[in-house]
C-alpha cells in the first residue's frame, strides 16, 4: 500500500502521552464502582428478569444495595453470602428481594473465603458461557472463511425487531458483512436495560437481550444461507455499558460501539461515571472477542472536520490505550473517524485521503470504523449519492477495515429496504473497480496529503501533551474536545457512582483478563498459521 | 452518528401483505413510500414548494415532504420529494405477455441449432425509419456484444447481417429478400410522440402488403418495446430493456423450430 513519510518519532511520542493521560486516569477510576457495574455483576451472576412493575430484577438488587449502603462492599459479596447462607441462586435472591420478603443486610454472616470461592465458581460458569460463543464465532469464522476486503457495514432502525430482522436479512443478502442495529432515541440515557422483544421505538430499536437474541437467531438463519458469517452491532454506551456488554456477550454480538468519550460530550453523562462503566465494559468486550468502535467520527460532526482532525487522532490514541488496558488485542479496536469535510472545500478529497491513510498506518492492525459523510447531506438525494462514492474512495484506497455505508437519504429518514441496496451496490462497484489503487499509487514526497497528515500529527501530539500536563478530566471540562464543555461533577448519573471499601471485590475481573489473553492468543496462532500457509502457495 | 427527521408516528396501517392492494415499500409493509423528482418552470421559492408538494399530492401522495429543493436556472427550480403513495394496484389480476422461452448460452443455442435445423439461421437487423441511433441493434447484433453478452455475429450457427441506421421500410423488405433472411431484426430507440408506433406499424402493412409477413420471424426490440406491444403490433417478439442477444437468440431458434415441425406435420397430413 501507498505510504504517506509520517514523522514517526511523534508517533511515538503521542502514543508515550496517551499512555499515561490513561494510566492516570485508571488510578483515578479503579477507587470507584457504579450501580450499572454491579447490575452487570448480577447478570453475570445469572439474575434476569423483571419484576411486578416491570423493573429488571438487576436493578431491584442493586437498588437495594444502595438504599442500605451497602454497595461499595459489591453486589457479588452480598449475593454470595445469601446464596450460601440461604442455600438459593442469585435468581431466587433477586426474586425474593422483588417481593419484599429478602433483606441482604439481615442474613447471616458467612466467612469470606467463603464468599469467595462461591463467586469464582459462579464467575467461571460465566465466563464459560462467553467462552462458548467466542468459539462459535471463531469456528463459523473458520468455516465460511472471513471478509478480505472492507466490511460493509449497514444499520437498520425500523423500532420494531421483528421488521429490523426482515430488513437486516435483506441487507445481509444484498453483501452486507455487519447489520447494526440502531437504539432507539434516549436509551443511552435510561439507568435500565429493557426486557423482551420489542415493538416500537423512535428512529431505532430498544437494546434488550431478547431483542439481541432474535437478530443473531437471523443473522445466523441468513448467514448460513450465504455461506458468509453476518456479524452484529449493537451500542455499548450510556448509562449502562457494562450491562449491555453482557447482554452482548452472552448473545454473542461481534461489534459494539464503546466510548466514554461519546457519552460526556453527546449524551451529557459524567465524565467519571461513564469512565469507570467503560473500564469493565471493556474488559467484558475484551472477553468476548467483540470488536469495540469508538465514536471520534462525532467530534467532526459538530465541529468542522478540517479544523478538528487532529483532536480524533489523540482520542483514537487515548482510546486505543484503554483498550489495551482491558486487554484487548490491536484486532479488537475499531477506532472511529468520518469522511465529514465540507464538501465545497477545496481539494477536500486530499485531506479525507490524508487523514484516513494516516490513521491506517498510526494503527496498521485496528479494524478502523470509518463513517461516511452526513454533516453535508441536504435531502439531495443525487448529490449524497456522489458524496458516498467519493467516501466509498477513500475507504478503499486506504484500505480501512469497518465501512459504515453512507445513505442517499441520511437527512431524510431511516434507511429504506432499497436505500441500502443502492449504497451497497455503490460500495461494491468502487471496491471492485479500484480494487488495487491504493497498491498501485504512491503519495507525492511532500506533497499536500503528507504535508497535512504531519501537519495533523504535530497539532495531536501537542493536545495529548497538553492533556497529559492538565488530565483527562480537566481538558473535558475546557472544552478541548468537539468544542464541548462538561463538569467533572455535572452530567448526568453520577449519584450511580459509589466509592470501593477496602473489601470490595468484582470475581470476574481477573477470569476475564484470562479469557482476553488466551483469545488473543488463539487469534494471532490462527493468523501465523493462515499467512504461512499462504507463503506455502 | 446518523441524524436526521426521523418519523416518530407509529404506524396507523395494516402491515400485512395483500396482494390485491399491493403498495410500494419503503421499510415497513404497506407504508407506501415512495420518492419522486422534478423541475418546475418557475423560481425556487417558497411558493414554488408549496406547488411541487401539492403536485405531488394530485400524484396521490399523502404527506409528500419535499427534502431538497434548488434553483436551476433563474425561472426553473428542481425538488425531491418524498410521501406516501395512495395507490395501490391489484398484483393478483394483472397479465402480462411476455417471451415464455428458457435463455440458452451461445454454445446451447449453436448447439440447438446444430442439431434440430442444421443449418444456419440468416437473421438481418436494422434500426429503421428516421432513427439514427444504432446502439439497440448493435447490442443485439455486434460480435463483442453488450454488457458480457456475446452478440449475434458471434454466434456459429447464425449468420447476422446489419444494416445500421435510418433504413427505410421498403429497402429493409428488398434486403431481407435478398438475403434470404429467416429473421427481421427492427430496433427502435427514438420513440418522441410515438413515432415508433408509426414506423412498425407500416413495416407490418407493408410486409402484409407483399405477402411476406408470414415468411419472416419479425422481432423488435427497444427501451420502449415489450412483448405485449409487438403482439398489438402485428409482430412475434418485442424485447425491452434488460434483454440481451442471449435472449433474442434463444427464442428464434426456439420458435423456427417450433414453425419447422409445425410445417412438417402438415405436409404428413
Amino acid at each position: 500500500m501507498a505510504k504517506l513519510r509520517l514523522d514517526l518519532e511523534k508517533v511515538l511520542q503521542a502514543r508515550d502521552a496517551a499512555r499515561q493521560i490513561a494510566q492516570d486516569t485508571q488510578d483515578y477510576i479503579d477507587q470507584f464502582t457504579t450501580s450499572t457495574i454491579e447490575r452487570s455483576i448480577c447478570r453475570l451472576l445469572g439474575i434476569d428478569g423483571i419484576d411486578v412493575l416491570g423493573v429488571p430484577l438487576p436493578n431491584v438488587v442493586v437498588d437495594h444495595l444502595e438504599s442500605r449502603q451497602l454497595l461499595g462492599h459489591g453486589a457479588a459479596f452480598w449475593l454470595g453470602q445469601a446464596a450460601i447462607s440461604l442455600g438459593m441462586e442469585p435468581q431466587e435472591i433477586a426474586e425474593g428481594i422483588a417481593k419484599g420478603e429478602l433483606d441482604l443486610s439481615q442474613v447471616e454472616s458467612v466467612d469470606r473465603l467463603e464468599i469467595q470461592l462461591w463467586a469464582e465458581k459462579k464467575a467461571h460458569e460465566a465466563v464459560g458461557k462467553i467462552h462458548h460463543n467466542r468459539i462459535i464465532r471463531e469456528e463459523k469464522l473458520r468455516e465460511y472463511g472471513d471478509h478480505p476486503g472492507p466490511l460493509i457495514y449497514v444499520i437498520v432502525a425500523t423500532g420494531n425487531i421483528y421488521q429490523d430482522i426482515i430488513q437486516a436479512k435483506a441487507a445481509a443478502t444484498q453483501g452486507a458483512d455487519i447489520i447494526a442495529v440502531i437504539r432507539t432515541t434516549g436509551q443511552s440515557l435510561l439507568d435500565y436495560v429493557p426486557y423482551g422483544a420489542t415493538t416500537e421505538g423512535f428512529g431505532g430499536t430498544m437494546a434488550t437481550q431478547e431483542n439481541f437474541h432474535l437478530m443473531r437467531a437471523a443473522l445466523d438463519e441468513v448467514g448460513e444461507e450465504l455461506g458468509r458469517y453476518i456479524r452484529l452491532c449493537n451500542y455499548c454506551s450510556g448509562l449502562c455499558m457494562p450491562e449491555i456488554a453482557v447482554m452482548g456477550a452472552f448473545e454473542r454480538l461481534d461489534v459494539m460501539l464503546n466510548d466514554a468519550l461519546y457519552g460526556i460530550l453527546f449524551r451529557d453523562i459524567n465524565m467519571q461515571r461513564t469512565l469507570i462503566d467503560q473500564s469493565f465494559s471493556r474488559l467484558i468486550n475484551a472477553a468476548a472477542g467483540i470488536i469495540i468502535n469508538t465514536g471520534e467520527d462525532n467530534y467532526l460532526t459538530t465541529s468542522d472536520a478540517y479544523e478538528e482532525a487532529h483532536t480524533v487522532l489523540a482520542s483514537q490514541l487515548i482510546n486505543e490505550q484503554f483498550a489495551l488496558k482491558a486487554g484487548m488485542f490491536e484486532e479488537q479496536m475499531g477506532l472511529g473517524h468520518a469522511f465529514e469535510m465540507n464538501p465545497e472545500l477545496k481539494n477536500a478529497f486530499l485531506y479525507e485521503l490524508a487523514q484516513a491513510q494516516m490513521a491506517r498506518q498510526i494503527f496498521p492492525n485496528a479494524p478502523l470504523k470509518y463513517m461516511p459523510p452526513t454533516k453535508f447531506k441536504t435531502g439531495n438525494i443525487f448529490k449524497a449519492h456522489v458524496q458516498d462514492a467519493l467516501f466509498n474512495m477513500v475507504t478503499v484506497i486506504s484500505d480501512q477495515k469497518i465501512h459504515l455505508l453512507g445513505m442517499l437519504t441520511e437527512a431524510i429518514h431511516t434507511p429504506f429496504m432499497a436505500d441500502r441496496a443502492l449504497a451497497i451496490e455503490n460500495a461494491r462497484y468502487i471496491a471492485t473497480s479500484m480494487a488495487d489503487f491504493g497498491e498501485d499509487i504512491e503519495f507525492r514526497e511532500g506533497g499536500i496529503m503528507e504535508q497535512r497528515a504531519n501537519e495533523v500529527l504535530d497539532l495531536a501530539l501537542d493536545l495529548l501533551q497538553n492533556i497529559q500536563r492538565d488530565g483527562l478530566f480537566r481538558t473535558i471540562e475546557e472544552g478541548r474536545f468537539a468544542g464541548i464543555k462538561r463538569p467533572f461533577e455535572g452530567g448526568k448519573g453520577l449519584s450511580g457512582v459509589v466509592l470501593k471499601e477496602e473489601q470490595y471485590f468484582n470475581p470476574f475481573i481477573p477470569l476475564l483478563m484470562e479469557e482476553s489473553r488466551l483469545g488473543s492468543e488463539r487469534y494471532h496462532q490462527q493468523k501465523l498459521q493462515a499467512d504461512q500457509g499462504e507463503d506455502h502457495e | 452518528m446518523s441524524s436526521g427527521l426521523y418519523s416518530s408516528k407509529k404506524a396507523d396501517f395494516d402491515t400485512t401483505l395483500d396482494l390485491t392492494h399491493m403498495k410500494p415499500y419503503g421499510d415497513t409493509m404497506n407504508d407506501g413510500k415512495v420518492q419522486i423528482s422534478f423541475a418546475l418552470p418557475v423560481p425556487d421559492s417558497e411558493v414554488a414548494v408549496e406547488a411541487a408538494k401539492q403536485l405531488a399530492t394530485k400524484m396521490g401522495l399523502t404527506e409528500p415532504i419535499v427534502t431538497h429543493h434548488a434553483p436551476l436556472d433563474k425561472n426553473f427550480s428542481f425538488f425531491v420529494i418524498y410521501g406516501m403513495l395512495n395507490h395501490y394496484v391489484d398484483y393478483t389480476h394483472i397479465h402480462v405477455d411476455s417471451v415464455d422461452v428458457p435463455t440458452m448460452t451461445m454454445e446451447e443455442t449453436d448447439f440447438f441449432i446444430q442439431q434440430n435445423l442444421g443449418r444456419k439461421i440468416k437473421v438481418i437487423g436494422a434500426s429503421t425509419g428516421t432513427d439514427a441511433h444504432t446502439v439497440g441493434i448493435d447490442a443485439i447484433m455486434n460480435m463483442k456484444g453488450y454488457a458480457g453478452h456475446y452478440g449475434l455475429e458471434r454466434y456459429k450457427m447464425i449468420e447476422a447481417l446489419n444494416l445500421g441506421s435510418q433504413v427505410t421500410n421498403e429497402d429493409f423488405i428488398r434486403k431481407a429478400v435478398e438475403f434470404d433472411a429467416d429473421v427481421m431484426l427492427v430496433s427502435q430507440t427514438v420513440t418522441q410522440k410515438n413515432v415508433h408506433i408509426q414506423n412498425l406499424t407500416e413495416l407490418v402493412e407493408l410486409l402484409e402488403a407483399e405477402r411476406l409477413r408470414k415468411r419472416f420471424l419479425l422481432i423488435i426490440g427497444g427501451p420502449r418495446i415489450n412483448h405485449e406491444l409487438a403482439k398489438e403490433l402485428g409482430c412475434d417478439a418485442g424485447f425491452g430493456p434488460g434483454k440481451f442477444a442471449d435472449d433474442v437468440a434463444s427464442f428464434i431458434c426456439e420458435e423456427l423450430v417450433a414453425r419447422q415441425q409445425q410445417n412438417l406435420s402438415l405436409l404428413l397430413f
